[in-house]
């Protein structure tokens, strides 16, 4: 899809971290429900981290608030390419399968953002588009980093030996 | 009505403080995300809409607004809110339900509401299965689904809701997929500006009792045509759906049910007749 403007292509990056900052805070407030706090705390950090790319593109182009989105921005899947999917989550996810999902989201927006560099937008989006591929570069390498750290779940990890869908 | 001028609210304004218990997963959390999207999209104040339910997974909907809200007796949903916007027409009225409540023991009551066209918004939250009550067949479970309270499955034909919307007199019939939060959203927001009985059913992922469901993703897509408001073209297209058309399927323009005498009585003067 064209994008025409440097204001309509900020607009839609800010548009993408505000609606994976939602969707990390909806999956901390889920994981706390069902009492996996570390799984929680760590969507509470990376929602807390996308807000903050959020408000940087919004400094950066000096705007107050987000300006309204053109029609013809329709994402090209059902939500942006850094927006983890509704279903992503388990009740018994360990920290190592919320970074998998954050690695993903990042090499998508990542990907997104190499696409419109690399396509017919005007030099100015695509020189913005350049900076925010190196951006969302940034953060894989950051993601990966984070999943060294953190133990790798064992098999089994899944198994509930009380499990809600329990019929007797 | 809503002040003229006053400031536009936001999704979150409609979320109440309560915290959703739905597994992780689940598909209601999107539902009720795009209910407030949608809300915030019409320009709506939560004092001004009023979430009714039954009881079910999805009926624990109203308590997760800010809106007024009721979550009634199992199936009378549509009754609790059919009387409520005979009395409170301007009140926007949005029902949410489940395939359980909704078709089963609410079945009669959707039949009637799509007849008496009402001016409500249904919302069902379709995963083919009861879940609150631990994973049994519901009307639209496929026959050949086995599971452990259903060894070999019912074999019982499902229930296609859409169909008998469009046959009992819905006036507006849609299908959503609560993958996609911002369509969903978009379509709610369509069915509320619809006057008279909206219906729209939204497959709901039951990550939970029907983890196969998570490949509805795959299989969801956008219907192909346009709406119609020719009721025996969308019987053609409905008759043969494959059930993961997604869009407005049927658009009619019947005119809705009106209330002709509002309130007859004070409050005071009803109280004055039942006091013992």
């Amino acid at each position: 899809m064209p994008v025409p403007t440097l204001d309509d292509f900020m607009a839609r990056a800010y548009a993408m971290e505000l609606e994976a900052t939602e969707r990390y805070a909806q999956f901390a407030e889920q994981l706390d429900t069902h009492n996996n706090r570390e799984v929680a705390e760590l969507f509470r950090k990376l929602s807390h981290i996308e807000s903050l790319h959020a408000k940087r593109i919004l400094e950066e182009m000096g705007w107050p608030s987000l300006p309204a989105l053109p029609p013809a921005y329709a994402w090209e899947s059902p939500e942006g390419p850094e927006t983890a999917p509704p279903d992503a989550v388990h009740y018994l996810m360990q920290p190592y399968h919320a970074l998998e999902i954050a690695l993903r989201c990042e090499l998508q927006a990542q990907q997104y953002f190499e696409g419109i560099a690399a396509g017919e937008a005007p030099p100015g989006v695509r020189k913005a588009a350049v900076e925010m591929a190196d951006e969302e570069r940034e953060h894989v390498r950051l993601i990966r980093d984070w999943m060294r750290r953190v133990p790798q779940p064992e098999a089994g990890w899944d198994e509930d030996p009380d499990p809600a869908r329990a019929t007797e | 009505m809503n002040a003229p001028g006053a400031p536009l609210l936001a999704a979150k304004d409609f979320k109440s403080a309560t915290k959703p218990v739905w597994c992780p997963g689940c598909g209601d959390y999107s539902v009720l995300s795009a209910i407030t999207k949608a809300l915030a999209a019409l320009g709506l104040k939560p004092e001004n809409v009023a979430v009714v339910s039954g009881i079910g997974c999805s009926s624990r909907i109203p308590a997760y607004t800010n809106c007024y809200g009721f979550h009634g007796v199992h199936g009378r949903a549509l009754p609790v809110a059919t009387g409520l916007k005979a009395a409170r027409p301007e009140l926007t009225v949005l029902v949410a339900s489940g395939d359980g409540d909704g078709y089963s023991i609410g079945g009669n009551h959707f039949l009637h509401a799509c007849r008496r066209n009402v001016d409500l918004t249904y919302i069902v939250m379709d995963n083919h299965v009861y879940g609150m009550t631990k994973g049994q067949p519901s009307p639209t479970t496929e026959p050949d689904w086995s599971s452990k309270l259903a060894p070999g499955g019912t074999g019982l034909r499902e229930f296609h809701p859409l169909v008998i919307a469009l046959a009992s007199g819905a006036n507006f019939i849609a299908r959503a997929f609560s993958g996609d939060p911002n369509g969903c959203a978009a379509l709610i927001e369509q069915a509320v500006r619809h006057p008279g009985f909206s219906f729209i059913e939204v497959l709901s992922p039951c990550v939970t009792f029907r983890p196969e469901q998570r490949e509805w993703k795959t299989r969801a897509h956008p219907a192909p045509v346009e709406p119609t408001d020719d009721p025996g073209r969308a019987a053609r297209r409905l008759m043969t759906d494959d059930g993961f058309n997604i869009g407005v399927l049927y658009q009619g323009h019947r005119a809705p049910y009106r209330s002709g005498n509002g309130a007859s009585q004070t409050v005071e003067a009803l109280e004055c007749q039942f006091r013992l």
